[in-house]
């Protein structure tokens, strides 16, 4: 791994209480991610990755040590702090897109820029940029629910990428999509990753998808194994 | 602060283009809505127009005499002394004559049947003089003629002849064993005098028995709403037992015979509010569920708790403003200008329209909106405290 630190997790745990039953899914966890990396999660189900992915993304918060991104604590953050950190700094792409089906693909890739100063046209340039870079510059007033699994994956990359975070986080991106599909899919994140220096976390249990990352990380009852596969 | 707008704003517009897939809930609870606010506008329409024909009624310029405590002019009752004596009180207006200006009236009730229910009522006939006329504004004759002193005719006015069958002018009437015939139709601009049948004082008193007493005594003022000359006689003369008001006071007053039913329409509605704010809240609560990946997705991309509790709200109001509208309108196409009768304070039957006015209007979107801000809110709430974490969850 080499690079700046973006992100720092120390000793993190997180249990769940069900009933009178306490469930460790982390204990005293210890990881870091470098700016530029392009980082894949593999495990089996139950094994904590989308959790993890939760707690990167500040969604769900650890219940015990700390997580630093750019040297800042953020596990720390009230639920406002984190809607804003979120909004400046990362993109999130779902295994089911998880578009607005009643906004067009424009206004679907704009959301993330409402939550800034930009004024209307300059949002108008940055969704344009963003859909001519994921290939649907011509597709920009279609409705996403007329559009294929593919292209709206497409569009949820574009929405994650317009507001140009430093970091994506993907929860199983390709896990809807066919092989061809998904190689377009991946290929594009890669070319994120290596043109655009974009850091990205991927949640997969797809070992084709882990392998367009830079380094794969097995999580099994809250452990590491790591392995580098970066070309 | 541009930026929370906007949210809101997206997130409003994101709810209501959603609409269409919650079509038929959302339309059931905006009708549940509308059936309340139609309810509540028909009962305070009708007060409306009962109140504002008596309204036009009533005037400053007039006094009107009875006898103390009487309440009604059907009550009261007033001997020719008293009438001679209260009429020589200062405060009343004098002809060129120098005699002063009053009109002694008889009040009696007589059988009518209803047009709309085949059945008898009361209705009032008053026996009148020329000046009795002059007395009330907008007096016309709209059809035939005047009735002539001495004799059994009557003129009736436009909502009696409107709500009770049989008084077409030239058509014979009997009351008890004297037969009686209509030569005239007459208005006074929609007031509650048009809900009458007038006829020649002495007539009335003779036909009637009434000897030589009155019911009331109606004055013209020198001074508009000025009655104290008069009031100061009463308490200076043990004889006088009388209750003074000026004609606008004493129609105020029975006015005051719908107000219970206002308050009935007002408890109807109140009841059945609870029935669309119950719908409202299902609504809503199913429109937060279905939503619930898109809303826990806005947040996840950084939208704010506040967007959505008040995307949310908005929809519960745009719903329920529209339900309001929808109720409203049905009020006004369906009431307004609609034409009934009811017991008025004499015990005879009023003649009056259902009244409109742009304040029940206002008064029905009030309410349409309480109702959803009330079925919103809590629904929003739940919105806003949606775990992010739901975006991250199962597909469709």
């Amino acid at each position: 791994m080499s690079g700046k630190l973006l992100y720092d997790l120390k000793s993190v745990s997180k249990t769940f209480v069900k009933g009178k039953e306490k469930i460790t899914i982390f204990d005293k966890l210890d990881m870091s991610i470098a700016e530029g990396d392009f980082l894949a999660i593999m495990g089996p189900s139950g094994s904590g990755k989308t959790t993890l992915l939760n707690m990167l993304g500040g969604v769900d918060q650890p219940t015990g040590g700390e997580v630093f991104f750019n040297n800042s604590r953020v596990d720390t953050l009230s639920e406002g702090q984190l809607a804003r950190w979120r909004a400046n700094n990362i993109g999130f792409i779902f295994q089911f897109y998880n578009l607005m089906p009643m906004l067009n693909a424009a206004r679907n890739v704009e959301l993330p820029l409402l939550l800034t100063k930009l004024s209307s046209s300059q949002r108008k340039k940055s969704v344009e940029t963003a859909l001519k870079l994921v290939g649907l510059s011509d597709r920009a007033t279609h409705m996403t629910s007329e559009m294929s699994g593919g292209q709206q994956q497409r569009v949820a990359i574009a929405r994650a990428i317009v507001s140009d975070p430093k970091l994506l986080l993907c929860d199983e991106p390709t896990g809807d999509l066919d092989r061809k599909t998904a190689d377009e899919i991946l290929s594009m994140l890669q070319l994120l990753n290596r043109k655009f220096g974009k850091t990205i976390v991927m949640v997969t249990h797809d070992a084709a998808a882990a392998a367009y990352a830079k380094r794969t990380l097995h999580l099994d009852k809250g452990v590491f194994v790591e392995k580098d596969l970066a070309a | 602060m541009t930026s929370i707008f906007s949210q809101i704003l997206t997130v409003m517009m994101m709810n209501i283009r959603s609409l269409p897939q919650r079509f038929w809930m959302s339309f059931s609870a905006t009708l549940a809505i509308s059936v309340v606010v139609a309810v509540l506008l028909s009962f305070l329409s009708m007060s409306k127009g009962f109140e504002k024909t008596l309204e036009g009624a009533g005037s400053e310029n007039t006094a009107i005499v009875t006898r103390s405590g009487s309440k009604s002019e059907l009550n009261s009752v007033l001997s020719n002394d008293i009438v001679n004596i209260i009429t020589a009180a200062p405060g009343i207006a004098h002809n060129a004559a120098g005699q002063p200006i009053y009109s002694p009236e008889l009040f009696v009730i007589v059988d009518g049947i209803r047009r709309s229910s085949k059945l008898k009522a009361n209705l009032p006939m008053r026996g009148i003089s020329s000046v009795g006329f002059e007395l009330r504004s907008n007096v016309e004759i709209a059809e035939g003629r005047m009735f002539e002193a001495g004799k059994n005719e009557i003129i009736v006015g436009k909502a009696a002849q409107r709500e009770f069958a049989g008084f077409d002018v030239g058509t014979e009437v009997r009351f008890g064993k004297t037969i009686w015939t209509v030569v005239g139709l007459f208005s006074t601009g929609g007031s509650a005098f048009e809900s009458e049948l007038w006829a020649d004082t002495r007539t009335v008193q003779s036909q009637f028995r009434r000897g030589n007493s009155f019911q009331t005594v109606r004055v013209l003022l020198e001074t508009p709403g000025d009655v104290q000359g008069m009031v100061d006689l009463v308490k200076q003369d043990p004889r006088l037992v009388l209750d003074i008001q000026t004609e606008a006071e004493f129609f105020s007053e029975q006015g005051e015979a719908l107000s219970g039913l206002v308050s009935i329409g007002w408890a109807l509605s109140i009841i059945m509010s609870l029935g669309a704010l119950a719908g409202a809240l299902n609504t809503m609560y199913t429109s937060v569920s279905d939503r619930e990946r898109e809303i826990a997705t806005l947040r996840a991309i950084g939208f704010s708790n506040i967007s959505a509790f008040f995307g949310t709200l908005v929809e519960s109001i745009v719903l329920s403003i529209l339900g309001g509208f929808i109720g409203a309108i049905a009020s006004y196409l369906f009431m307004n200008g609609r034409t009934t009768a009811t017991m008025g304070g004499n015990f005879t039957q009023v003649g009056f329209s259902f009244e409109m006015s742009p304040e029940l209007f206002q008064d029905g979107i009030y309410l349409a909106l309480i109702i959803g801000l009330v079925g919103g809110i809590f629904p929003a709430w739940r919105a806003a405290r949606l775990p992010v974490i739901l975006a991250f969850r199962g597909g469709v």
